[in-house]
């Protein structure tokens, strides 16, 4: 009885497999298809919409941009759509200095992250158990409590009555509070305390993998620890360097929240911009091609570079 | 004779007319521009415990899956019982595999492990059970029954990815390297277990190695792979005392070669002049004519090496012996002849010999006439 | 890097990474409106953050779309990953590789607006979604935490012995039963690291959300920026104590669990 209930059903099965090949559809098409449209919807068509918006005018209207075409009074198909919005772009040094601000100040965070994340790193590394685990549960720890909370931990240290300046002022070190908020250097406090842990992490994985066979071979054949150092580990560590570099500075590049809670009003970061020109100036035009622009400039050559380097890895 | 018989029915192979329980007809596997396997013909008889035997990445592993239905050939057919395999999926082919990792389900326990195909039959669940447990006893691991495979030996894991593989009672068993994870002394003892496991069931084995050793223990019939060709198949004993090729004769166990023309050929006797030895009797072989290319091939165990010339020996070679190496249950030898040449022997310890042969002594190195196979390839 | 420099400059690190969240947590309890300037000890802040319908509310919004986000994320993010290690060939692998990760390296702020324009078209054309709010909000999550999970899973499903679904199709498994029966069960550990890690991103996510959402519809951390864009805010330190201490118990937790099952296992 429990033979023929399987064969019916594995007939059942089949028939139906055999229904669905028969119009192309397979169960494994299916299981690719599900992930495919997702993505196709959700990730790459919003690109074409970005395009299409940016290449319209802002209006006062629902929604608040012009369409690319409209029928002419004698039934005429006009086409609207025009490059304005990229010609204001780029005649504004207000998005020149954007762009330019933005890739400064993620290049000035990664390499504070990377000279303070490195040693760090190191030391977790060579650290007997259990205090390299209990170490690093210490680094990602902070990684698990809200992002926008840790930026306002900053905002209480860095003002004029915070901490920082409330302690040098009682120890008479200054008289007056030292403005410490609304400058670039806090947006680098800032950026460089958020994405510390993805500096260190991919830095002491690639520490841990250095043999210590290595450091002993070079002191044996005669260098010193620091040209050791120089010599052996840190040529041996750039692929984490590189790594956990690219992991701050990637993120940093179109960071908003940073910038608006700790920088000053002349702290100018893209993310910044496009954000002010959709919900400040309400130009959904404008805003798109800010994002049209930096996707070209910013994320292509940094999606470009990874690819170059999984590539790599491969081989 | 009686025992040519029972030869004949426990060696279908060596019968025409034996119908084979696996036909492997004109296989080709290709992977892009490379060729795994290469116009494979092969036939396997019920009952056999058939070895593919080869180097890594001679297409030994590729043909077993594509037994199994892993892979499909890119050209050919193979048969099982009569049946085309083609469009036949791995999960509705009489066929089992014990995978050379094992691949012991890590998040199920034992006895789940090996009732999963019973399960997948559709047998009742406590019929399934029951089936699992007694092929544990037969592998000797029911009081394990519950443990999860990381909480297993090496040897006792292979031996539950045997049982999970048999439970299914397959036509055709298929094992990936199955002692290859093993130790040397537990690898020997479990061999055996392997054969007699096999005879129990009758179940026919196709067992993929690189170990010669392994191979000539289990095997009924051995399949020497290269490059994707099975160069030769025969029986461990053919195998060894016959080989068809230098690479045969030199993969399987050490022989040394000895390249040279055939000289003479009388209808008792046969002469060879090699470069090494100079001229070489040995009986006829037919089918060569004069001035044929051919290789002398010689396993070490069969010269012979004594300080004395020995009397009535047709070929015997002087020279000194430049390495000896002390085994325990034979000692192996390096002879140097005054032209160079390297002769590599072995001699069995039989004796408690009160004063062995040494470093550095003149010595006489012996060959029957028989013990020469000669090759032409 | 002997001597005192490696130490020195480990605390020093050490000090940076925690030194505000301390201050953070002990202004919580600061009976003082100025913050940071100490005026005895009390917890009429957590009374005020308890008594806040608007940060309460927030607070079960960003909930539910953290559970939605990661639940759909870890489906959608594991399919992509056995599509891409699991089938060699198909049309549009390249494509499917490349958005799949491409996520990863997208600043917020043009995921946030473009999948806004696009939900703003289709609701033009297709009349769907009406409106921003939820659904919205889950959508734009589940997207760029798929990219995520589908990396921890790619990962796992790359060390995984491949010989394992083999043998359960060599014992009689349909494709689709190996999937429930072998990969799921042995990739599990990996997926629930990946949902949490997804819940976490999503229940974090101020830029995205600020776009994609609509009236009635604001999480966490929308409502904590508008409040501290306006300067620092006594009960929010006390919400990111609570926060701190639930992340802390959990990881201590999910640290102990593990060190125990790790003695079992052996």
């Amino acid at each position: 009885m429990n033979r023929d209930n399987l064969l019916t059903r594995s007939a059942f099965w089949r028939a139906t497999a055999w229904g669905m090949g028969k119009v192309g559809l397979t169960g494994r098409s299916l299981v690719i298809a599900i992930p495919m449209l997702w993505l196709l919807v959700f990730f790459l068509a919003p690109f074409f919409v970005l395009g299409r918006i940016s290449l319209a005018e802002a209006i006062i209207a629902r929604p608040p941009y012009t369409p690319l075409f409209e029928r002419g009074p004698d039934g005429t198909l006009e086409i609207l759509a025009s490059l304005e919005n990229y010609r204001f772009l780029f005649e504004d040094a207000l998005y020149r200095n954007a762009y330019i601000s933005s890739i400064r100040v993620a290049l000035i965070s990664t390499i504070f992250a990377l000279l303070i994340g490195y040693p760090i790193a190191y030391y977790i590394a060579r650290a007997p158990e259990p205090r390299r685990s209990i170490l690093l549960l210490m680094v990602i720890l902070p990684f698990w409590t809200s992002f926008l909370l840790r930026v306002y931990a900053w905002m209480g240290f860095l003002r004029s009555n915070g901490v920082i300046n409330n302690t040098l002022i009682s120890l008479g070190l200054i008289d007056s509070p030292i403005q410490m908020m609304q400058t670039d250097f806090a947006v680098y406090i800032g950026i460089v305390y958020t994405y510390l842990p993805f500096m260190i992490l991919p830095l002491y994985a690639n520490l841990t993998k250095l043999d210590g066979a290595l450091l002993e071979a070079a002191s044996d054949l005669g260098a010193s620890p620091m040209v050791t150092f120089f010599t052996v580990t840190l040529p041996l560590s750039l692929p984490g360097i590189v790594a956990g570099s690219m992991l701050v500075f990637i993120p940093a590049i179109g960071e908003y929240v940073i910038p608006a809670l700790l920088g000053g009003p002349d702290t100018l970061m893209i993310g910044r911009v496009l954000w002010d020109e959709f919900f400040s100036s309400r130009d959904w035009p404008v805003a798109s091609a800010v994002a049209i622009v930096m996707l070209f400039l910013v994320v292509a050559p940094i999606m470009w570079l990874q690819s170059v380097q999984n590539r790599r890895e491969e081989q | 004779m009686a025992h040519t018989a029972s030869a004949c029915e426990l060696k279908p192979w060596r019968t025409e007319q034996s119908r084979p329980f696996i036909s492997v007809k004109g296989v080709t596997k290709q992977f892009g521009d490379f060729t795994a396997v290469s116009a494979v013909d092969l036939d396997i008889f019920k009952g056999e415990l058939f070895c593919l035997l080869g180097e890594s990445g001679c297409g030994k592993s590729t043909l077993l899956r594509m037994l199994a239905g892993f892979e499909h050939p890119t050209r050919g057919s193979i048969l099982i019982d009569g049946e085309d395999m083609a469009r036949v999926p791995p999960d509705r082919r009489p066929t089992n595999m014990m995978f050379q990792s094992y691949a012991l389900f890590p998040h199920m326990s034992v006895e789940k492990n090996v009732a999963y195909g019973l399960l997948r039959e559709g047998m009742r669940k406590a019929d399934a059970y029951a089936r699992a447990n007694e092929m544990l006893r037969m592998v000797k691991l029911e009081k394990l029954a519950r443990r999860k495979p990381d909480q297993l030996s090496g040897g006792q894991r292979q031996r539950v990815a045997l049982a999970r593989a048999l439970v299914k009672k397959p036509k055709l068993l298929l094992l990936d390297e199955p002692l290859g994870a093993l130790d040397k002394k537990l690898r020997e003892e479990t061999q055996f277990e392997l054969i007699k496991i096999q005879e129990t069931l009758g179940v026919t084995f196709i067992v993929v190695t690189h170990d010669q050793d392994e191979a000539m223990t289990l095997a009924t019939r051995i399949g020497v792979m290269r490059d994707g060709v099975i160069v030769q198949i025969g029986e461990p004993r053919e195998i060894y005392e016959t080989p068809n090729s230098r690479f045969v004769a030199d993969f399987i166990g050490t022989v040394n070669l000895f390249e040279g023309q055939v000289d003479a050929v009388a209808p008792d006797m046969m002469r060879i002049e090699t470069a090494d030895l100079g001229p070489v009797l040995l009986p006829p072989v037919a089918g060569l004519t004069r001035g044929q290319h051919v290789w002398g091939a010689v396993r070490p165990e069969r010269f012979t090496i004594t300080r004395a010339r020995p009397e009535q020996a047709r070929n015997a070679w002087q020279g000194v012996v430049e390495e000896m190496g002390y085994i325990g249950h034979m000692s192996q030898y390096r002879v140097r002849l005054p032209n160079g040449v390297l002769i590599r022997t072995s001699q069995s310890n039989r004796l408690r010999d009160e004063d062995p042969i040494s470093w550095d002594e003149q010595v006489w190195v012996s060959v029957q006439p028989v013990a020469f196979r000669v090759l032409t390839q | 890097m002997r001597g005192w420099f490696l130490p020195t400059a480990v605390v020093f690190g050490f000090v940076f990474l925690y030194a505000p969240i301390v201050s953070l947590v002990v202004f919580s309890f600061n009976e003082s409106r100025l913050v940071t300037v100490w005026g005895g000890f009390s917890t009429r802040w957590y009374g005020e953050l308890l008594r806040d319908r608007q940060i309460l509310g927030s607070a079960w919004v960003s909930l539910q779309v953290a559970f939605a986000s990661a639940t759909l994320s870890v489906v959608i993010g594991t399919l992509g990953a056995f599509v891409l290690t699991r089938f060699s060939k198909f049309t549009g692998r390249l494509l499917l590789t490349g958005m799949i990760t491409a996520p990863l390296v997208m600043p917020e702020v043009i995921t946030g607006l473009s999948l806004l324009l696009l939900f703003v078209s289709m609701e033009l054309t297709l009349g769907w979604p009406a409106g921003r709010g939820l659904t919205t909000i889950i959508i734009a999550h589940t997207t760029f935490c798929a990219a995520f999970v589908a990396v921890i899973a790619q990962t796992r499903l790359r060390s995984m012995d491949e010989s394992l679904e083999e043998a359960a199709r060599d014992l009689g498994a349909s494709p689709v039963r190996v999937f429930f029966d072998i990969t799921l069960p042995v990739i599990a550990p990996a997926l629930v690291a990946g949902w949490l890690l997804a819940f976490t991103l999503s229940l974090d996510d101020l830029v995205i959300a600020s776009f994609v959402s609509g009236p009635g519809a604001s999480t966490l951390p929308m409502v904590i920026f508008s409040k501290i864009r306006l300067g620092v805010s006594p009960d929010v330190n006390a919400l990111a104590t609570l926060i701190i201490g639930f992340v802390f118990v959990a990881v201590l937790i999910a640290g102990w669990l593990m060190q125990r099952g790790l003695r079992k296992g052996l």
